[in-house]
């Protein structure tokens, strides 16, 4: 088998691998939801509620909110 | 968040990169109206000497609409965006508020340094990477710079979670680094000749098929990751903040983008259909072409569905205008190339005035409305004003749109009619036309896509009016607005 062939095999099985991974990914969202572990819905309002000051809609133990509130 | 109560947003470095959308989306549509011109009439190819020909100033139109424009019109929305979907100020921070700096002005030299370049014929030859070496090492230093913006704001962002935009953004920095470094590998002539050659003027490091495999791989993927991506996430911004509903479904957004970064980068080889790349690889480019409608479509369904129950404001805000009309084109659009790539369409398509028109309804009914929307919407936000004029906008709005739909029309019919006549053949076989009958016949075609590029001028300068205004003379605003943008 030569390099060309080999190639277009490898295409053809990386799709088939993607695109499992990208259904596994459709039925991981709405899982997720339905189960109560996830809202994704929320963050469509974190466009509208943008002021610096705002309440984060998912605040980071990382961020400066927290290091502030540790001063 | 005492301490907080003073801050504000920092949109110095949106602003710069504002003016430099303006002025390069002014010489970039400029000269393609030029050029258009030149098309349908010859003889202004002769206006100025060498430096006026089509050849000389039709890589400008693309590289000063690409880099000049478009890319300015995403950094200005990235740094007005980017703070506030992360509700963090640049201002925060002296370090990204000097790299971001230093990212305009870096990017400004380098953008002059490019368009005279190439006014003085100095380039690499490859559509839409025609920039020689050393601009090509500002290009790379330039985005090296945003990348450290990008990822710097991040780092020190008060909202854990990304909005969709910033995924967008994301993918347009790594999408757009690794497609400008492969592509742009070449070796100055000097050294490929042993000392005879120049050493500004480079020649690719590819060749032959491998050569163009390359060049397509890269051409359609700066259409994604330069055309789509940032337009999606600007929209993704925009039209939720201007008509104050949240995105339709977070949901969608996010499958559509992981589908848009699946299915894109193995599309470009419908540009080499018909040629000596491998037959699998044009089917495989044919068929990802086809699958691509579902995540193009995902995103912009997704926006027409963000304005249920809310249409009335298509018609009471000129600014929600202009984001539903990208969304439509975009729909249209991501509809069109598909259909080229199929292969037996293709067959009449390629090489034909048909591909122009698809490349100008996307990037003037999208891209270049999605832009001028969303500086629109930053600018009362941005300068503390009211938007200067809602007639001239509406005047605007109808103009340029007019103006898209006289130029793909006529390159439509032009391309199939130039498709049709090159392939003709009597009852011998033999050909029916020759080259210069179809250039005959296409003429008003032509005559018809420069008047289309004078409107879409015109309409661009009524812009350019309305923003300039805005920023200087226009009512002041004594708080933010939350949603609609505030025009007179």
């Amino acid at each position: 088998m030569d390099i060309r062939n080999l190639q277009g095999y490898a295409s053809f099985f990386m799709t088939i691998f993607l695109v499992v991974m990208l259904y596994g990914y459709i039925v991981h969202l709405y899982r997720s939801e339905k189960k109560g572990e996830k809202d994704y819905e929320k963050y469509g309002k974190i466009a509208l509620d943008d002021e610096v000051t705002s309440k984060p809609i998912e605040g980071d133990s990382h961020t400066k909110n927290e290091s502030e509130e540790h001063k | 968040m005492q301490s907080n109560a003073a801050l504000e947003y920092d949109y110095s470095v949106a602003k710069l990169f504002t003016y430099t959308t303006i002025l390069f989306g002014f010489l970039g549509m400029l000269i393609g109206t030029l050029i258009a011109a030149q098309l349908a009439w010859p003889e202004l190819n002769y206006l100025i000497g060498e430096y006026g020909t089509f050849s000389r100033l039709r890589p400008m139109h693309t590289q000063i609409v690409i880099f000049g424009f478009t890319l300015s019109g995403v950094f200005a929305t990235f740094y007005y965006v980017g703070q506030r979907v992360m509700k963090v100020s640049m201002a925060e921070s002296p370090f990204l508020m000097f790299m971001g700096k230093l990212h305009f002005w870096l990017y400004f030299v380098g953008a002059l340094a490019a368009v005279i370049t190439l006014e003085l014929g100095m380039t690499q030859s490859k559509e839409y990477a025609a920039f020689e070496w050393p601009i090509d090492v500002v290009i790379v230093l330039v985005w090296v710079i945003w990348g450290i913006s990008v990822f710097g704001l991040i780092g020190i962002r008060r909202e854990k979670s990304l909005y969709i935009s910033m995924w967008y953004y994301i993918a347009t920095f790594l999408g757009i680094a690794m497609l400008y470094l492969f592509n742009n590998m070449s070796i100055p002539t000097y050294f490929a000749s042993g000392g005879i050659g120049s050493i500004f003027h480079s020649v690719s490091m590819y060749s032959g098929t491998n050569d163009a495999l390359v060049q397509w791989w890269y051409g359609h993927n700066a259409v994604a990751f330069g055309f789509t991506v940032p337009i999606v996430a600007m929209v993704y911004y925009f039209l939720p903040k201007e008509s104050g509903q949240a995105v339709y479904s977070y949901k969608l957004s996010l499958l559509s983008f992981w589908g848009l970064m699946f299915v894109y980068l193995w599309a470009g080889s419908h540009h080499l259909m018909w040629s000596t790349v491998p037959d699998w690889m044009q089917t495989m480019g044919s068929i990802f072409s086809i699958v691509l409608i579902l995540p193009s479509w995902g995103s912009a369904i997704n926006m027409l569905l963000t304005m249920k129950g809310e249409w009335n404001q298509l018609t009471e805000n000129p600014l929600i205008k202009f984001m539903v009309l990208a969304s439509t084109f975009y729909m249209l659009s991501t509809l069109e190339g598909p259909i080229q790539a199929i292969r037996s369409v293709n067959a009449i398509a390629h090489f034909t005035d048909w591909i122009p028109g698809h490349v100008h309804d996307g990037v003037l009914g999208w891209v270049v409305f999605m832009i001028m929307a969303g500086l629109f919407h930053m600018a009362p936000r941005m300068f503390k004003r009211e938007i200067y004029s809602k007639k001239l906008m509406e005047a605007q709005f109808w103009l340029q749109t007019t103006a898209v739909v006289l130029y793909f029309t006529s390159m439509w019919i032009a391309g199939i009619t130039q498709g049709m006549m090159w392939r003709a053949v009597d009852e011998y076989g033999n050909l029916m036309y020759s080259f210069i009958d179809t250039v005959a016949v296409l003429h008003p075609y032509y005559a018809i896509r420069a008047l289309s590029g004078v409107l879409y001028l015109v309409g661009f300068l009524m812009f350019a009016y309305n923003m300039i205004k805005t920023m200087t003379s226009s009512r002041v605003l004594t708080e933010e607005p939350q949603f609609r943008s505030p025009m007179a």
